[in-house]
């Protein structure tokens, strides 16, 4: 058994696992984070997709062990801290680019950190950058348009003495 | 705010809890449950000898192993066969472990319970299976030669054979003064939810009381399967399907094995266990679809009018039929589609082989059955030298022809005849937004760039909401809120939004007052289920039917409290008031403390209302009808309703790689009067994505051993957003005559025709016969070789 | 979908790595970017009796651009070495064939060295390692070597490392003056594996036609294939001798002749792509 200290949407947490717990199960199951879906435990779904340090990456390919002292980031800590949805919450919303909501923790943290790099993406940009992510329900229409929405949210919360740096 | 919902797009309410990880999905419930894993057959056909569980037994963490000889009486029957038909013959379903024999990779044949998952796959992977391996069958036209059989007692694996005729279809096709005759091959795919399936028990031994959360399209039949099969009294079993991560169809089959498995290890550990399913157990043990090889034989005269069509169908429906034969009954009704057929006789033969069994998937049958009869339109569109739109115009029934009558027998039994619809509309519509009448300009535009590009479209008409019935249930409280349940569950389809339209809309009252319960035995204990396209019409309708008994209810106690006439009573954002008056007015929770005779001050409300009570006369009970502002009704149809759409699509066929890309495609869709169209699209996206899979992307690819070759992620191959194109789609509402909103489903609508489309595309941009599905790139290339060689069929436009 | 058990070891050092790695021998897995390994562990198709996690070894995660070319320490993962500002100007071609590896979040976590290590044929990164004739440099309890591309890779998801032994880094040479290079490749789906890819590097002569070329193939053998492609006014010759060289196979994404056409076809596009490139 190992323990390992994570930094979970801010908070610290302290976990005892055995080395070959996956992060995935160690956020769900150990910290009862279940925000974080498991779709394949192969990587190509994308339903577990966290951002660790900021990146996003597959949390079903990777040990608990191995995200010792790194920050994480999941669904649950995308909201604002009066659990304000954000702008890439409120258009996946708006957009309807969500039915059964399994695949979309997933592409949540993908496209939070896709605009992160890239406030403003072109069409092509945008498919890129949902690609992959498996969705079984939406047939992705709905989830590329949410991605414009959001980027057109963040940009008007930004507000205009930023918009220098957006574009 | 307004009231006035139905028919608005407004943004769905299940969203903000499934947006921050809020969601419950099966395997998010029960945190300290044990957990449950299976030994699974490598075999796709074998004789047990003998199970060794001896180094299993040491694993640290490890509860029980069960096999079939551990298992009740009872629960070691096979499991149901859910819907027999005369014609299913040869009926056959597993033991919910394998007893004796296993008849497909995956079949499961022992049951471990240990403290955690990863411990249960340990001692998995030490249970020592001893198989002595029998021969595979493989492929229902090898099947059907019956060397080898896939249960020894049904000869040539034929399960059932089913003839329908209307008129004399093989004089017909004689008579005609054109016939034409080929073979159609669809391969296996499946449903494919990102959430596989779970089951999760809990038992209370204070009470005796089961309470059991299942990934399940049918909650309320899980709970009558497992009340029935563990033999407890109905009342102490209670089924909730919790948020479910997509269905498709997989997950209407009931009781699955783990159903009656779970629930019954968890009552005799006293202990919770769960059961989730992992992504390479979705793939070797839940069920597929689509797979038939199909014969078309059609007459036809030099209009394109069709007299006789003729259509032979071999539905490989795996190891078992625990769901009849449903896919094929739907392919040979709804293979009708738009079109009066003169004569029309199907055929079909359900065959064993040794392969996870075929249950419904979206469309369940009828992608199968368009494919036939749009490639059919396109044959003979060809062969006279029409135009595809022409030839399918020629063969519509007409608007004034409804209600329609096919001649044949439904899937839910009943005289399929159509309700409504307007075909001639929806084609115009759709060429115009595809442009058809200018393509021409267009492929020789592109021919001068060195590019090849083709047009083809395909129409359907799908039977939906099949009985028998749905009930709803409305009940408005003294706090003014409304809570409304039904019985059928949601796997994404927005129902707590579109139900709560409809209520907001029936009843007066703001929809932020209204919840919606679904798939919850505990609220609602009937129902049939959400599969074929049935619920907003099933449950859509039911929920009106309640929320009006609760409205006139609601007038009737009002009435007497405001001294009103009912007549003169409207509900608006909430008040009960007198048209005209708005000073004479009662709020609907003052309305709700009224409606029960008993009031104890539990709340100001109630407090407040005592002003409105009337006294009673002391001649009269106090009470006159069941207390409570609720209302529970059912609806119950005497027939499907009939929805239908044509889709178009403009493919690129790489004249060097034969890579295939789909520049363009529209909808047209009719599913009657719309309630909420955000999701109407959303559910079309979402079938034409998986009808893109089915078209070009999505196999199981299965060896003559019966391995699946390509049960992950990587290899078989679900589109990712670059694999799908822009979906362009229009609307038309006939509504439904048949149900009190007019409403047609739209669940499985997008999937139906797209395998026929992108066919009717390609064949059109290569001028060589598609006959044959999915295709990819290698198929592309390999069927031009073949062409070279003249081994492969041209069509006569690039013949000519 | 679980992983099986086994000891774990997180070395913070080469030298303890490369001990662990001595003691467990071929029991041992070595744990960098995980994304080949992990899912390999879930399904149980391996199961080492040593997880050997060199994500806290000091020093591995570096990638340097010199004028004689790239060296990409084992814990570099593919998505920053895809950000090194001098990649284009010193070896183009690894961005051009990392841009294709999988889906952006798969490079977040995979490591180059990781994917060169596991020697996957369909894998874009040891065709380009093959092609330009890079070299693994790898540590062992008893010193170290140097692995050239040629010898490095031995057979499907075979290289000549032995047990024991960590590769600590790889270089890739840099690109020869008056040269340029493509990756072309065709997936099934968008970052899936290549049904078939090609990788070209083509240098020009004093008249600025090709001089000399050649191209690496994905997916058509057991190891990258290597082939010189003679230039004779124009790449017909080219997509003769790709032909000739691949070893391609039947499976249910493609067959083997639609893999050898596509190679084909794909060589000629890189080659031309490539030249495009040189001519600057």
């Amino acid at each position: 058994m190992n323990e390992i200290t994570l930094t979970v949407n801010g908070s610290v947490a302290r976990v005892v696992v055995p080395a070959r717990r996956l992060l995935s199960d160690c956020l769900r199951h150990d910290l009862g984070l279940t925000g974080t879906h498991v779709g394949c435990e192969h990587g190509v779904c994308g339903c577990c997709t966290v951002l660790l340090d900021g990146d996003p990456i597959r949390s079903c390919l990777m040990l608990a062990v191995t995200a010792d002292g790194h920050e994480i980031t999941t669904v649950e800590g995308l909201a604002g801290p009066g659990g304000e949805l954000s702008p890439v919450q409120r258009a996946f919303h708006e957009s309807h680019a969500l039915q059964c909501g399994f695949c979309t923790p997933g592409f949540l943290c993908t496209v939070t950190a896709l605009l992160r790099d890239n406030p403003a993406p072109t069409e092509a940009e945008a498919l890129e950058g949902v690609s992959g992510n498996l969705c079984r329900c939406t047939g992705y229409q709905n989830i590329v348009k949410a991605v414009h929405r959001a980027a057109e949210l963040t940009a008007e919360e930004t507000g205009p003495d930023d918009d220098e740096a957006v574009r | 705010m307004t009231t006035k919902l139905f028919g608005e797009p407004i943004p769905r309410r299940e969203d903000p809890r499934l947006l921050v990880g809020g969601g419950r999905y099966l395997d998010d419930l029960g945190p300290g449950a044990l957990a449950a894993a299976f030994v699974r057959s490598p075999h796709a056909h074998a004789r047990i000898a003998g199970v060794d569980v001896s180094d299993a037994v040491e694993v640290d963490g490890l509860v029980a192993i069960y096999l079939w000889e551990d298992l009740p009486d009872r629960v070691g029957e096979p499991l149901p066969l859910l819907i027999p038909h005369p014609a299913l013959t040869h009926g056959r379903t597993a033991h919910p472990l394998a007893r004796d024999v296993v008849r497909h990779v995956g079949e499961p044949v022992a049951m471990v319970v240990a403290v955690d998952r990863y411990t249960a796959e340990d001692v998995c992977a030490l249970i020592r299976v001893d198989y002595e391996p029998l021969p595979p069958v493989v492929g229902p036209e090898n099947a059907v030669q019956g060397s080898a059989l896939v249960h020894a007692d049904v000869p040539g694996n034929v399960g059932a054979h089913l003839v329908q005729e209307v008129g004399n279809a093989r004089e017909a096709i004689e008579e005609a003064e054109h016939t034409l005759a080929f073979r159609l091959d669809v391969e296996r795919s499946a449903s494919m939810p990102l959430e596989g399936r779970g089951v999760y028990a809990r038992w209370d031994s204070g009470d005796s009381s089961l309470r059991v959360y299942t990934s399940t399209q049918a909650s309320t039949s899980v709970r009558m399967a497992i009340a029935a099969t563990l033999e407890l009294p109905l009342p102490s079993v209670e089924v909730v399907a919790p948020d479910v991560g997509g269905g498709f169809g997989v997950k209407i089959v009931h009781p699955w094995p783990e159903e009656i498995l779970v629930p019954w290890a968890c009552i005799r550990l006293g202990r919770e266990v769960k059961w989730t399913e992992d992504r390479r157990e979705h793939f070797i043990s839940s069920a597929h679809e689509r797979a038939q090889v199909q014969y078309v034989r059609v007459g036809f005269d030099s209009a394109g009018r069709v007299l006789g069509l003729e259509l032979n169908i071999l539905h490989d429906h795996g190891a078992y039929t625990p769901y009849g034969i449903i896919v094929p009954i739907i392919t040979s009704t709804q293979a009708l589609g738009p079109y009066k057929i003169g004569a029309y006789r199907v055929e079909f033969q359900s065959i064993y082989t040794n392969t996870v069994q075929v249950t419904p998937y979206r469309g369940a049958g009828r992608p199968q059955g368009v494919f036939a009869m749009e490639r059919t339109m396109d044959r003979i569109a060809d062969h006279l030298g029409l135009d595809r739109t022409e030839v399918r115009a020629a063969n519509f029934i007409q608007p004034s022809e409804f209600p329609y009558d096919q001649g044949l027998t439904f899937q839910d039994g009943r005289p399929l005849i159509y309700d409504s619809g307007d075909y001639p509309a929806s084609l115009e519509l759709l060429k115009s937004l595809i442009d058809w009448d200018s393509f021409e300009e267009r492929r020789a535009e592109a021919a001068a760039e060195g590019r090849r590009i083709g047009i083809g479209l395909g129409c359907y008409v799908e039977g939906t909401g099949v009985g028998p019935y749905e009930g709803g249930h409305v009940q408005v409280t003294s706090d003014g809120r409304v809570h409304v349940s039904t019985g059928l569950t949601s796997q994404g389809q927005g129902h707590e939004t579109v139900f709560a339209q409809i209520v907001a809309e029936e009843l007066g009252v703001d929809i932020s007052d209204i919840s919606v319960v679904t798939g919850d035995t505990r609220r609602f204990p009937y129902a049939v289920g959400t599969f074929a396209s049935r619920a907003a019409v099933m449950s859509g309708n039911a929920i009106a039917l309640a929320t009006r008994k609760v409205r006139d209810k609601a007038l009737r106690v009002a009435a007497e409290a405001l001294e009103a006439d009912p007549g003169d009573l409207e509900i608006v954002s909430g008040i009960v008031r007198v048209r005209g008056n708005p000073t004479a007015a009662i709020p609907l929770k003052t309305v709700a403390v009224l409606s029960n005779p008993l009031r104890y001050a539990f709340d100001a409300e109630a407090a407040r209302a005592t002003q409105f009570a009337a006294p009673g006369s002391p001649d009269e009970p106090p009470l006159k009808e069941e207390p409570g502002l609720e209302g529970r009704d059912y609806y119950s149809p005497i027939r499907s309703t009939f929805a239908s759409g044509m889709h178009a699509a403009v493919v690129e066929t790489d004249p060097v790689t034969a890579e295939i890309h789909i520049l363009r495609y529209v909808v047209v869709h009719d599913c009657g009067k719309l309630i909420n169209p955000l999701i109407v699209e959303g559910q079309i996206h979402g079938g034409v994505a998986q009808g893109v899979g089915g078209a070009l992307y999505e196999r199981m690819a299965y060896d003559e051993h019966g391995q699946l070759l390509n049960a992950s992620f990587m290899d078989f191959l679900m589109p990712y957003a670059t694999e799908i194109p822009r979906i362009e789609t229009a609307h038309l509402e006939t509504p439904s005559p048949l149900n009190p909103l007019g409403i047609k489903g739209a669940g499985e609508a997008g999937v139906i025709p797209v395998s026929a489309v992108v066919a009717s595309a390609i064949e059109d941009a290569e001028g060589l016969v598609i006959s044959r599905m999915p295709i990819s790139p290698s198929d592309l290339y390999d069927l031009r070789l073949a062409a070279a060689r003249g081994e492969a069929e041209r069509t006569s436009r690039s013949a000519g | 979908m679980k992983p099986p058990a086994f000891d774990y070891h997180a070395p913070a050092g080469v030298d303890e790595a490369v001990e662990i790695l001595a003691e467990a021998g071929a029991e041992a897995k070595i744990l960098a970017g995980g994304q080949s390994l992990i899912p390999l562990l879930n399904m149980r198709l391996v199961t080492p009796g040593h997880i050997v996690d060199v994500n806290r070894v000091a020093g591995l995660g570096f990638v340097e651009a010199g004028p004689d070319g790239v060296r990409v320490g084992a814990l570099a993962r593919h998505s920053q070495v895809e950000r090194l500002p001098e990649l284009r100007r010193v070896q183009p071609l690894l961005g051009q064939a990392l841009r294709l590896v999988a889906h952006p979040v798969i490079r977040n976590r995979g490591t180059v060295v990781g994917s060169i290590a596991h020697a996957d044929p369909a894998a874009e990164l040891p065709a380009v390692l093959a092609l330009l004739g890079g070299s693994v440099q790898t540590r062992h309890a008893a010193g170290g070597r140097t692995i050239p591309a040629a010898e490095f890779f031995v057979g499907p998801l075979e290289s000549a490392l032995e047990p024991g032994e960590l590769a600590v880094s790889v270089f890739f040479p840099a690109l020869p003056p008056r040269s340029g290079t493509a990756f072309a490749e065709t997936a099934r789906r968008h970052g899936d594996y290549a049904i078939a890819g090609v990788a070209a590097l083509v240098t020009l002569g004093p008249d600025g036609e090709p001089e000399r070329a050649a191209v690496a193939c994905v997916g058509v053998g057991p190891v990258p294939i290597v082939v010189e492609t003679p230039y004779r006014a124009g790449w017909d010759g080219a997509a003769e001798a790709v032909a000739a060289a691949i070893e391609p196979e039947d499976d249910i994404h493609a067959t083997a002749a639609y893999r050898r056409h596509l190679t084909g076809v794909l060589a000629v596009r890189a080659l031309g792509q490539a030249t495009e490139e040189a001519r600057g």
